[in-house]
């Protein structure tokens, strides 16, 4: 009894280990079939629209609410300190350091992380991926290749709308209706925001969790247990693992990029 | 599916919205860029002291925003600020003899120009006041008798500089120092 938890705890241990082996392989396996895409552009493009184009309008809303939130929430701590005027320095900070790329990251998962999961694992549960196999044409390079690729390029962009979208949300209630100066919102906020410390490091923040996002999920998919249980349980786990991954990323990278200031 | 050209234009249509967010983040947010898009007439001011004024820093008068502060240079010569201030072309009655002074905008606020209105005082009017003091009759010969008012390229004369908080302190703390000292030779 006491013996058979410990063989569980065992078999789950080398699962793990198994999983993030196949996982890393998988990511060589991309990263090797990558090159072969160019020649064949337009599986790309039809990935990026339905990776990055069809997650705009949520990536639009959410980043103008966001922005909008943090103006009024902003404001009513500055205005007790008679610091309104420092309002588009806060917003601006928080969204384009770690609101940007984490809430887009986050959403990115559920949008599209979660479709791109459930596509594959589909396709592997019809045998469409065997039956690939069997004409020799390598799915990693015909299936996965493209969508990690659209992942990738989609990600900062989708990032850098949030954020832009996030600073005019800010604007709008803060200028707009609470009567912050709008000149020193924007000088404020172009005095304090740093083109390289702020903006690149953001970009490159973004840039990772669209790696790890995109990776967890194609890899989820390709993985899944070809059933439609196995579907569903790949879908679930690639939104939370990349939740996880997300946040936890984000700690080591903020840590990382300023952490020692 | 939908007809690739659409996808292709969609797919198109986003990585230049992307791009564009990317160019707005560094050039409207970061300090990459210094622009400005209003029609207007540059003023130049020299300041002792501009610290913690910034480009685009508003420049008030009465309170209100006439225009933003555009340009912060040295003057080598002088050791003083030099401020150019572009002021929105509907304000274009400003005396001549405005001044500006450098303010702080709340406790913890960013620094602005405020311009306290001046005289608009002419050649003519001066010559009739030294006429007036001197009991002669005023020479307005070959003098310019409209208001004078700022225009492009206008210097403003009087100015002061920002307070910087440690000066004042100092400032305070040597002028009570003083009278301790004074007391205390008094009581003597």
């Amino acid at each position: 009894m006491n013996l058979d938890s410990v063989r569980k705890l065992g078999q789950s241990g080398l699962d793990f280990f198994q999983r993030l082996g196949r996982g890393n392989i998988l990511f060589i396996n991309i990263l090797m079939g990558i090159p072969a895409l160019l020649p064949r552009f337009g599986l790309l493009i039809q990935q990026i629209y339905s990776v990055g184009v069809l997650s705009l309008v949520i990536i639009f809303v959410s980043g103008l609410f966001v922005g909008m939130v943090l103006g009024l929430q902003g404001y009513n701590t500055l205005v007790k300190f008679g610091a309104e005027e420092s309002l588009g320095v806060v917003v601006a900070l928080s969204l384009v350091r770690e609101l940007g790329p984490v809430v887009t990251a986050l959403l990115f998962a559920g949008r599209a992380g979660s479709a791109l999961t459930a596509e594959i694992g589909l396709m592997k549960a019809t045998e469409q991926l065997s039956a690939m196999e069997m004409m020799a044409v390598d799915p990693v390079r015909r299936v996965l290749a493209p969508r990690f690729l659209a992942g990738f390029i989609s990600m900062p962009l989708l990032a850098a709308i949030f954020s832009s979208v996030g600073v005019l949300g800010g604007y709008f209630v803060g200028v707009g209706l609470l009567g912050v100066d709008e000149g020193a919102y924007w000088s404020q906020m172009q005095a304090n925001v740093e083109y390289e410390d702020d903006i690149l490091n953001g970009v490159i923040k973004s840039v990772v969790f669209g790696v790890v996002c995109t990776w967890i999920a194609v890899f989820e998919g390709y993985d899944a247990v070809p059933t439609s249980e196995g579907v569903s349980r790949a879908t679930t786990r690639t939104v939370v693992h990349s939740a996880l991954a997300v946040l936890g990323l984000d700690f080591i990278l903020t840590a990382l990029m300023f952490g020692e200031t | 599916m939908m007809n690739s050209r659409t996808v292709e234009l969609w797919v198109g249509l986003f990585v230049v919205a992307g791009f564009a967010a990317l160019f707005m983040l560094a050039m409207q947010v970061s300090n990459l860029s210094t622009y400005s898009n209003q029609e207007g007439y540059e003023i130049e001011a020299r300041f002792e002291d501009a610290s913690g004024l910034k480009v685009r820093s508003p420049v008030t008068m009465a309170g209100v925003t006439l225009g933003r502060v555009t340009k912060i240079t040295f003057d080598g010569q002088s050791f003083q600020a030099i401020v150019t201030m572009k002021i929105e072309e509907q304000y274009n009655k400003l005396p001549a003899g405005t001044s500006a002074n450098i303010y702080t905008a709340g406790l913890l606020g960013e620094k602005y120009v405020g311009l306290l209105p001046g005289s608009a005082a002419n050649p003519c009017e001066e010559e009739k006041l030294q006429a007036e003091l001197e009991g002669r009759k005023p020479d307005l010969e070959g003098l310019d008798c409209k208001p004078q008012h700022l225009a492009q390229g206008s210097k403003i004369k009087l100015t002061q500089g920002s307070l910087v908080l440690e000066k004042l302190i100092a400032q305070f703390v040597s002028s009570f120092m003083d009278s301790k000292d004074k007391e205390s030779s008094d009581s003597k």
